[in-house]
């Protein structure tokens, strides 16, 4: 075939954009492939694929998406976990002359992927699963506002990850760093296909999460059960309801930036080009603009998660839950008034520099409160050492330490000496490990029992705990020593042979990670064998205090056979002191959303769509945008959403229930 | 903040709330309000009128706000009570995002340029 | 449906309801477009952003003075008001459940919008021909950019107004589609508070410097 023919079928992929050269990608894939032919078919073996189409592919129901969600979470941290062992290694080797075992430009891929699918596809899924899968049961509704949007919201996400996971064996990832600053992400620097992966994965994942933002927004302020005012709500549905806020604000700021970033590297338009009047410097303002609420977007269902935690296991109401709104609503708002601490040293000047130093280190004071509400929560308190607490407690020594790097961060004559350095590094993960990753840990042992009906396995639970806590300290504490003595972050060789031990430190600190890390994975397969010991069919296991645990483990479909009504903002220890008796009569039809594969087909062709932009593959983009409109519009045209379930099954299930609680009795 | 939970499911009964008082008589007042909004500041910066730049800059981005503020009455039909004030909640936070990252930005860049731009490309920029 | 969240006459405390009725279809539909309209607020605020920072930056190419005809834009903004209005009208036809009547105003509604997009279409060509193009410098990819974004959102909308007018064609002015006319609304008037801010500060204050 002519060149132009080719060009034109598969625009600039072609063979050599396959890495053979390359052997660690070459093992990789051999793996993925391996482990991805054994899984489809022992799907197919099992004749599981319609059981997976009808009741999880295709489900409207929050609980399953929120479940999915927690699945790409943490499959996806796999992958970008090993990214940072690479990482690791790399570093505790190259000196002395040693060049390491990555080349530059497989290293550089290695630490933007590592950042890009650690915040995109591990922490944004794993808060946004538990915020689905929690909020409608705390707020006693039978689902999201938007069931469809929640579906389509969750497959969008996939579609992001998809790309990147692409982007590791078709081509290559960009080699910028997560946030991508031109000039060196625009075309002339980087004229290859990996900032063009970057930017469509982060596209794609970013109108599922926009429109996620929208729904719980729309579920917490419309669907709440009669009685649950506003200062009612339990405080994790507080922090969620901020999320979302923060998500819907912000955004849309990251479209925008990446949409210009785009057309100067597709049209040739000068945003943040060098020249014809452009100012890279704009990017950089804008996309923190987008940046800094990311942050908080990730912290603040983590704090919910740990006022839930801690009140439930010291036994106590939250102390101070008044201020722990206001907090949280305080926080939302300085979250959008300090993004340029990110950037002090691009030259300002003093008067703008103050500015947001000054207002940095206002959000530690809310933060502060928070912190000593859950302490004063704990005081007194009959506190059980049960796998959730400890990941409290090890969250409020660890954010502690990493909040006060980030106050001195805030100094800006201070960031001007540790700008860019591993300090930084170890600062952001000491919040972002020590916040969102225990939080996200604590919420999966603390929820679990309420989504499968058997708790986590507590064993190789307080295993992964300590490799996870040992292992965080040992990683980043060097980190600090070796940013005060000023190493840069994002270096792949060493000369000084004295700064060797601490990233040798480092690297086994990852290894214990890691082995936290498979720790949990055994947690999982221990606790999934031993189900039967660890059954709980109470449907409350902790003795906890809001409405989620007063439906059955796991809940039905319905979530609830009647609607809660709510005397006290820790809803279920009201009902519980006040003698509430289940409803054993009485059953009526419950009205739920039907399943819909629109989500997931709309899904598929915006991936494809991202696909064949990011490879030059016009047929195949302009295809899929109009087979999306088609497919979007089509949909509008099915006026039946929704269905009824019948009394009789209501019955049969609740029935089902009243006899397992007999039984524990 | 929302006390009365139970009146938003009672009057979910009736129609959609706020936007069925739209009247013939509203949208026709927003519409001359509009035109007459929209003409003058159109007709100040044609004719130059006005004896300086500054002030018809001013002038016309006035007009810009009342008019914004005559859609959102009498075409979106905000209302305070709009879905029991969540609807003017969101816009008046998207109103305070908005003027953050807007006038932070101008701010930002333009010290960044005035600091760090040399001295003859800034006359030729500008 | 009431609800009593007080302890009924008995005493007792009432923790569920026993008899209740589903939330109405499309119970939180108009505060989640109403929403999903603030986030697009937030598309358009940066890149007026962007407009602000970089819109000066002519890179010794044509400013807004040698490009702009306020005349034509005055007309492209009258199409536009006209095009509010006449939604209205749709809207008030359809609390009347006239349905030929509000196709007609819907088709008016969309031969205004369609006009619109056609006289910006003109004007980009005709810069377009004149060597400004978005890629001539910062101020007019700043330039193209915000105004093309608004114009893709009336195209979507008048995507969306042709769809809706199939659906109340074979399925009338049921419910789903009321709601459906009234999000279009939300939307397309929307989009004319954001044309106020394009004529105001992009056209108007461009010529004025």
């Amino acid at each position: 075939m002519s060149p132009d023919l080719l060009k034109l079928i598969f625009g600039r992929l072609g063979i050599d954009s396959l890495p053979l050269h390359e052997p660690i990608l070459v093992g990789t894939f051999v793996m993925v492939a391996l482990g991805g032919v054994t899984l489809l078919a022992g799907l197919t073996y099992f004749r599981l694929w319609g059981y997976l189409w009808r009741e999880w592919f295709t489900t409207v129901d929050h609980k399953r998406i929120g479940i999915m969600y927690m699945i790409l979470g943490i499959v996806m941290l796999l992958r970008g976990f090993a990214d940072a062992l690479m990482m690791r290694a790399q570093q505790a080797l190259a000196f002395n002359g040693s060049e390491g075992f990555l080349p530059a430009h497989h290293y550089d891929q290695v630490f933007t992927a590592h950042g890009v699918i650690m915040i995109f596809f591990v922490a944004m899924p794993l808060v946004t699963g538990l915020m689905n899968y929690v909020v409608p049961l705390q707020i006693g509704a039978r689902d999201v506002s938007f069931p469809f949007l929640n579906n389509f919201s969750f497959w969008m996400t996939v579609g992001g990850a998809v790309l990147v996971m692409i982007s590791l064996f078709i081509g290559e990832f960009a080699r910028t760093g997560w946030l991508a600053y031109p000039p060196l992400s625009n075309i002339g620097y980087s004229p290859d296909v990996g900032v063009d992966y970057y930017i469509w994965a982060l596209q794609v994942a970013g109108v599922g999460t926009t429109l996620s933002g929208i729904n719980l927004i729309c579920t917490i302020v419309k669907l709440r059960c009669p009685g649950m005012t506003m200062m009612k709500m339990p405080v994790f549905t507080w922090t969620s309801l901020c999320t979302n806020i923060l998500i819907v604000a912000s955004f849309p700021v990251l479209t925008v930036v990446l949409a210009l970033l785009s057309l100067d590297r597709y049209v040739g338009t000068n945003f943040f080009t060098n020249d014809f009047g452009g100012s890279p410097m704009m990017y950089v303002n804008l996309i923190w603009i987008w940046g800094h609420p990311e942050v908080y977007i990730l912290v603040l269902p983590a704090f919910g998660i740990f006022s839930e935690v801690t009140s439930t296991f010291s036994g106590k109401r939250l102390f101070g839950y008044t201020s722990m709104v206001y907090a949280t609503v305080v926080i939302t708002i300085l979250s959008y008034l300090v993004w340029l601490h990110h950037f002090f040293t691009m030259g300002s000047g003093a008067s703008v520099n103050s500015f947001f130093g000054i207002t940095t280190m206002i959000i530690s004071i809310p933060t502060g409160a928070k912190m000593f509400n859950w302490l004063f929560t704990m005081y007194r308190g009959r506190i059980r050492y049960e796998l959730p607490m400890l990941w409290t407690i090890a969250f409020m020594l660890t954010f502690v330490l990493g909040g006060m790097t980030g106050v001195l961060l805030a100094v800006p004559p201070a960031d001007f000496v540790l700008h860019n350095s591993l300090f930084l590094i170890a600062h952001f993960h000491n919040v972002i490990i020590g916040g969102v990753v225990f939080g996200a840990f604590a919420g999966i042992n603390y929820w679990f029992p309420k989504a499968f009906g058997f708790k986590l396995d507590p064993f190789w639970g307080k295993l992964s705990f300590w490799f996870w806590v040992t292992g965080f300290y040992m990683a980043f504490m060097p980190l600090y020593v070796l940013g005060l003595m000023g190493v840069t972050r994002r270096l792949r060789v060493f000369d000084d042979p004295s700064l060797q031990i601490w990233f040798v430190i480092a690297a086994i600190g990852a290894g214990l990670v890691f082995l936290g890390i498979l720790s949990m994975l055994m947690q999982f397969a221990v606790s999934f064998l031993k189900r039967e010991q660890l059954k709980d069919v109470t449907g409350d296991p902790w003795d906890a205090r809001t409405l989620e645990w007063a439906t059955s483990s796991p809940p039905p479909d319905y979530n609830f056979a009647f609607t809660p009504v709510v005397h006290d903002n820790d809803a279920w220890w009201d009902m519980k002191k006040r003698g509430y008796q289940r409803p054993l009569v009485g059953f009526k039809p419950i009205h739920m959303p039907s399943s819909t594969g629109t989500g997931i087909i709309l899904a598929g062709f915006a991936t494809a769509m991202g696909f064949g932009l990011i490879w030059y593959i016009w047929w195949l983009a302009a295809a899929s945008f109009i087979a999306m409109l088609a497919v979007g519009i089509g949909h509008t045209f099915n006026y039946h959403r929704d269905f009824d379930i019948p009394a009789d099954d209501v019955i049969r299930t609740e029935d089902a229930r009243t006899k397992l609680l007999a039984g524990a009795k | 903040m929302n006390t009365d939970t139970h009146a938003s499911h009672a009057d979910a009964h009736h129609h959609d709330d706020g936007h069925a008082h739209s009247t013939f008589s509203g949208y026709m007042l927003g519409f001359v309000l509009s035109v007459v909004l929209t003409a003058i500041p159109f007709w100040l910066v044609m004719s130059g009128m006005l004896p300086s730049k500054q002030i018809t800059a001013l002038v016309i981005m006035a007009f810009a706000i009342v008019q914004i503020v005559v859609h959102m009455i009498y075409f979106l039909h905000m209302s305070p009570k709009s879905e029991n004030g969540w609807s003017m909640m969101a816009l008046i936070f998207t109103i305070v995002m908005v003027v953050i990252a807007l006038s932070g930005s101008l701010w930002v860049m333009n010290h960044l340029n005035s600091n760090m731009m040399p001295v003859h490309e800034m006359t030729g920029m500008k | 449906m009431t609800v009593a969240v007080n302890p009924s006459q008995t005493g007792e405390p009432v923790f569920y309801l026993a008899d209740e009725h589903p939330h109405p279809e499309g119970y939180s539909t108009s505060l989640g477009f109403w929403i999903y309209l603030m986030s697009d607020c937030l598309i358009f605020a940066m890149l007026f952003a962007a407009f602000g920072v970089l819109g000066a930056n002519y890179a010794a190419g044509p400013a807004p003075k040698d490009l702009f005809d306020l005349d034509l834009v005055a007309v492209n903004t009258s199409m536009l008001l006209l095009s509010s209005i006449t939604y209205g009208f749709a809207m008030l036809t359809m609390q009347q459940n006239k349905i030929a009547q509000t196709q007609m105003w819907l088709l008016i509604t969309g031969l205004f919008g369609a006009a619109f997009i056609g006289i910006e279409l003109t004007e980009f060509a005709h810069m377009i021909h004149e060597g400004a193009t978005p890629q001539r410098s910062a101020f007019l990819s700043a330039f193209f950019t915000l105004v093309g974004t608004h114009g893709l959102h009336v195209s979507c909308g008048l995507i969306w107004l042709v769809t809706l007018m199939v659906q109340v064609w074979r399925f009338g002015l049921i419910e789903a589609n009321r709601r459906r006319l009234m999000c279009l609304s939300m939307f397309w008037h929307f989009l004319d508070v954001v044309w106020i801010g394009v004529f105001t500060f992009v056209y108007l204050l461009g010529v004025l410097r």
